[in-house]
């Protein structure tokens, strides 16, 4: 085991700030890659309703 | 063989049909990528050993590296799908090119960010003119002339095939592009950075390594599924089927 | 086949000399930008040699990158683009006529000029022939890969940003290569290697670059 104790795991031998950084940078563009599809999906939704009731009015 | 392959081909390029087939397959494939991604990262985070010459900084490694190959394997995807498009005038090739910009420029960004984030502390700059820094730049300026091309164009069937010419373009040029600046690179510094070098990895770092590349290739398939699925219903929004889709999916 | 080379050419030059004046002005870019930089980075001769292989080209690439976007507007805009295409004609011979001319219309002159500016930057004597010699042979191929990238924006009413931002990152190899050769002759290294590998890119791309121009042409003029 590398890290004795959670504090230890944090500080990363000093490196923290950069190991953080990094996997902070990376979930943030993967996080923003699962939820564009769901936005997408939802603005097609959007889309469609408007245009339904165009058509009906 | 060759019948059984062109009956095979022809199936899975009608939107119709990708899209119903590949709905278990983007389920399973994003699933296990989540599983063996999260195992590689907690075991490269907190078990793998710590390296003799960077210390922990280089547990980095377990989403640059990832990050890196796949925005390469990206573009050659992209490269691939244009040119099947343009061949054979496939729509759904065309679909697959233009959802896998946005996928490849994120991983080419990520590379290069947590690149900039590594070289701090290893070699006390955050930007070095290293060949395959340099590389990795050049192929975000290339994924944005592409999401650019796909902008500018008020028709996307023109967009699709004036990106796919592009894309050709700039996979041709890419060996020549990494030579051309591995020579400017090897002009003007002298070696100093060659312990980026792949030296041989500890097993116990190459694992999660290995892993983390598995989880970041499948978790590219599945969102590539999951995109093109939507790419197909905007674009495909005048068949029956597709409104009844879109219909569905406020249900959900 | 001479005969359509010929009658293309020439119906090229004289439209170039007729709108002379937009001619001028990547030359003048050349210039300006290229006086710039001893203003904005050192008047230090020695540090402007070291540099100045590196200005020239970038400056060129630029300067010549300002005119891509009128190679085939003005045919597009007439509609003179889409009977090339419909015509029996072979039309990567008129493409290729198109861009050797756009080479010598652009390139060729800053070339000329080079040396002008290169007295200004304390670029040594005996380099003067090979920077010459590569700044040739890159504004050709930078001809030839622009003019895919022309093709595709010709359709667009705002290309001309479009067109830099598509071309700019396949060609770093063009402007490494001749910047390299320059900088060997003035550090005293041997250059004709990377003057041969700027010959050998700009075959390539003399290979590629009209049948994929056609290619994007059809999707600008058809669509």
């Amino acid at each position: 085991m590398p890290f004795e104790n959670i504090s230890e795991f944090i500080a990363m031998g000093g490196h923290g700030l950069y190991v953080w950084l990094s996997y902070a940078i990376a979930a943030v563009v993967i996080g923003y890659n699962l939820i564009s599809p769901r936005m997408a999906k939802k603005q097609l939704y959007k889309e469609h309703q408007r245009k339904l009731r165009r058509e009906q009015s | 063989m060759w019948q059984l392959f062109v009956r095979w081909f022809h199936k899975w390029s009608s939107p119709k049909w990708f899209y119903e087939m590949s709905k278990p397959w983007s389920f399973w494939l994003g699933w296990a990528a989540l599983l063996i991604t999260t195992t590689a990262i907690i075991w490269g985070l907190g078990f793998a050993p710590v390296e003799r010459l960077q210390g922990n900084s280089y547990r980095i490694i377990f989403i640059h590296v990832p990050s890196a190959f796949l925005s390469e394997a990206i573009y050659v995807t992209i490269a691939i799908a244009g040119a099947i498009g343009l061949i054979w005038r496939i729509k759904l090739a065309y679909y697959v090119a233009k959802i896998c910009v946005p996928l490849g420029m994120s991983m080419a960004f990520l590379a290069l960010a947590t690149g900039a984030i590594w070289g701090k502390p290893t070699w006390g700059h955050w930007w070095v003119w290293d060949m395959r820094i340099t590389s990795m730049l050049i192929l975000l300026l290339l994924y944005i002339g592409l999401w650019a091309l796909h902008n500018a164009m008020e028709r996307p069937e023109s967009g699709d095939r004036a990106a796919a010419i592009l894309a050709l373009v700039g996979v041709v040029n890419i060996p020549v592009i990494k030579f051309s600046v591995n020579l400017v690179t090897t002009l003007h510094q002298p070696a100093t950075l060659k312990f980026t070098e792949k030296a041989p990895m500890h097993i116990s770092m190459l694992i999660p390594l290995l892993l983390s590349i598995l989880g970041f290739y499948l978790a590219f398939l599945a969102l590539m599924l999951v995109r093109s699925r939507i790419e197909i219903l905007r674009r495909e929004r005048k068949a029956k089927w597709v409104q009844q889709e879109i219909e569905q999916l406020g249900n959900r | 086949m001479i005969k359509l080379v010929q009658h293309t050419l020439q119906r090229e030059l004289t439209l170039a000399y007729r709108r002379r004046a937009d001619l001028l002005n990547p030359l003048f870019f050349f210039v300006l930008v290229v006086s710039l930089f001893p203003m904005g980075i050192t008047t230090d001769l020695d540090k402007l040699t070291e540099m100045s292989g590196g200005v020239l080209w970038v400056c060129a690439l630029l300067a010549s990158l300002l005119s891509l976007d009128l190679m085939f507007r003005n045919d597009f805009e007439d509609g003179s683009l889409e009977q090339m295409l419909l015509s029996s004609a072979p039309p990567q011979v008129i493409v290729l006529c198109k861009i050797f001319c756009h080479w010598l219309v652009t390139g060729v002159p800053l070339t000329l000029l080079s040396p002008l500016l290169s007295i200004m930057l304390a670029l040594p004597g005996h380099a003067l022939p090979v920077l010459m010699a590569s700044l040739l042979l890159g504004t050709f191929s930078l001809s030839l890969i622009g003019s895919i990238g022309a093709a595709l924006t010709v359709g667009l009413r705002k290309g001309g940003l479009l067109l830099t931002i598509l071309i700019m990152p396949v060609l770093v190899p063009v402007l490494i290569f001749g910047t390299s050769t320059v900088q060997a002759i003035v550090l005293g290294l041997a250059w004709p290697g990377y003057l041969a590998f700027l010959g050998a890119f700009t075959a390539g791309a003399f290979a590629l670059a009209p049948w994929l121009t056609v290619a994007a042409l059809k999707v600008s003029v058809c669509d």
